[in-house]
């Protein structure tokens, strides 16, 4: 009986960042209530399989304020950022085995169409570069 | 869809069409071995056609190949007429969704308790859930527990012939039975905990992959019997032991004592996720692991060694001591006992262990014994002690770190 070949393993963090675009924003928030339905089984589906660490939606982007380091001191300014038509709404964060299993998990995400996914592997504490500076001083 | 995304989909959908295929045939070894081949057949065929519905695929392959085996095994024919009726479904078109989930969960939970059943060995028990309800494979189980894999196969094989000789019926178990026998599956994934948390033998003293396999197995138990304090109390234990893992190793895999460890390196949401998981488990009076929990959480929310409330450590041992008596949380009792009332109080419960000789052949009897000479000024029966205690650890990481404390004793 052949079993799946399995690369060496580590576990690892991963982090599904929900990118929405105005219209993708909107077009959830006209089925608010099936949105969070939907997610809310979702989630229920992540804690039965023991990957989730985390969730969280963020409010409306409008009411943000956004801290530029652009200049020589940090300027203030409110809402969003500038041009960027991809705005982050929120996250699952999960420990699962491999960045493919992290993707499986995304696809299942119910995401209204126009939106994205963005799967990042969250980095370890001893993964800081050497000399970067802050290592241990986090 | 390569070898790394049929790996993905296993891990994520493994547990629950073993699940279903036991509900439909009644048989956990021929339903696992058709899951795996439902796996094998992905591996050819998803590289060329990636499925529309991985998961359903799997079923559906793993249905059909049940029912091949079924269809072989003339003794089956009943079963074989009830599955029968679903064989017209395409595996290309099927989907999950036909899959009552209230079903599935308890699927998944008895297929927990069959797999920690008590006919079976604590070794079959270990094997047999990281297979079948973890989706590892032999290979991987064998590298975990640092045994041969043909050990791994036999106790699998054997494991699932002892289940079907006494009969095991897939099911919950009854109401009376129900808290002993979830004892027993908490028992088996703590002992996969513990060997990831703290392992037995080899060169590393932590293998973070076989504890991050049993936390995940304990959060499943904590999503699927959540009104049971001891599971989350086991979540807790797991979940603030795992939190200092970052600090519990040197660059160089030397491990750190818990005094020395930098807490800033301690995993700050493990650490809150472990006492919302404390919290739930308090409810009624405390049980073994949610008091364990209770201690990890005091040193867990403490800045030093010297700033840890020792006296809540000691009372929390003391009613540990009372709930689950055993010689290795007498030893506990004792390092926190040093603490709060100096060693030689500490010293006189360990001599008792000793004269009583309830820890045999462990090396932490004399690795406590050793350190509270050395703080009571017997640097040389110290020594001997540590040295004694060498000798008898099995780690190699912690051997060391022994012989070298051993030596700046004179």
């Amino acid at each position: 009986v052949a079993t799946p070949p399995k690369e060496e393993k580590a576990m690892a963090k991963y982090m599904l960042i929900m990118r929405g675009t105005d219209e993708s924003n909107a077009a959830m928030m006209a089925s608010i209530d099936e949105a969070m339905a939907a997610t809310g089984r979702l989630i229920e589906e992540m804690m039965k399989a023991g990957v989730l660490l985390a969730a969280e939606g963020l409010d409306d982007p409008g009411q943000g304020v956004v801290v530029d380091f652009g200049g020589d001191a940090p300027v203030v300014t409110d809402g969003p950022y500038g041009e960027t038509r991809e705005l982050f709404g929120g996250y699952f964060l999960l420990d699962v085995a491999s960045k493919q299993e992290a993707v499986e998990w995304a696809r299942q995400v119910p995401a209204v169409r126009g939106s994205k996914i963005e799967v990042r592997r969250v980095a370890e504490a001893d993964e800081v570069p050497p000399g970067s500076g802050n290592s241990g001083q986090l | 869809m390569g070898t790394a995304d049929v790996e993905a989909v296993w891990r994520v959908e493994s547990a629950r069409i073993v699940a279903a295929l036991t509900r439909f045939t009644g048989d956990v070894g021929l339903a696992e071995d058709a899951t795996q081949e439902a796996a094998a057949e992905a591996l050819v065929s998803w590289p060329q056609a990636s499925p529309a519905n991985p998961a359903g695929w799997l079923m559906a392959t793993a249905r059909r190949r049940a029912i091949d085996t079924i269809r072989r095994r003339t003794a089956l024919r009943d079963r074989y007429a009830l599955l029968a009726v679903d064989t017209a479904v395409d595996p290309a078109a099927a989907s999950v969704e036909d899959v009552d989930p209230d079903r599935i969960d308890d699927d998944v939970l008895a297929l927990m308790f069959v797999s920690c059943h008590p006919v079976l060995s604590p070794a079959a028990r270990v094997a047999l859930t990281l297979r079948v309800v973890g989706g590892l494979s032999s290979e991987e189980v064998a590298r975990a527990f640092l045994v041969p894999v043909a050990t791994v196969q036999a106790r699998i094989t054997r494991a699932k012939k002892t289940i079907a000789a006494a009969g095991v019926p897939f099911e919950l178990p009854p109401a009376g039975e129900r808290r002993a026998r979830l004892g027993g599956v908490l028992s088996v994934l703590y002992s996969i905990f513990t060997e990831g948390s703290t392992a037995t033998s080899g060169d590393h003293l932590l293998r973070p992959d076989v504890a991050y396999e049993a936390i995940r197995l304990v959060r499943t138990l904590a999503a699927l019997q959540p009104d049971e304090p001891e599971v989350h109390g086991l979540l807790a234990l797991c979940e603030l032991t795992a939190a200092r893992f970052p600090a519990r190793t040197d660059p160089d895999g030397t491990p750190v004592l818990l005094e020395d460890q930098d807490r800033r390196r301690w995993d700050a949401a493990a650490i809150r996720r472990g006492l919302a998981a404390l919290t739930r488990a308090s409810t009624g009076g405390p049980g073994p692991y949610a008091l364990q929990a209770a201690i990890a959480a005091t040193h867990a929310s403490a800045p030093s060694a010297e700033a840890t409330d020792w006296d809540r450590i000691v009372l929390l041992y003391d009613a540990l001591g009372r709930v689950a008596p055993s010689p290795v949380v007498d030893l506990n009792r004792a390092v926190a006992v040093a603490m709060t009332s100096g060693p030689a109080r500490a010293l006189a419960i360990v001599e008792e262990l000793v004269s009583a000789d309830r820890l045999p052949r462990s090396h932490l009897v004399p690795t406590v014994r050793g350190e509270l000479l050395a703080r009571l000024g017997r640097p040389a029966e110290a020594r001997a002690e540590l040295e004694l205690a060498a000798g008898l650890c099995a780690n190699q990481r912690e051997r060391s770190v022994l012989l070298r404390r051993a030596a700046t004793l004179s």
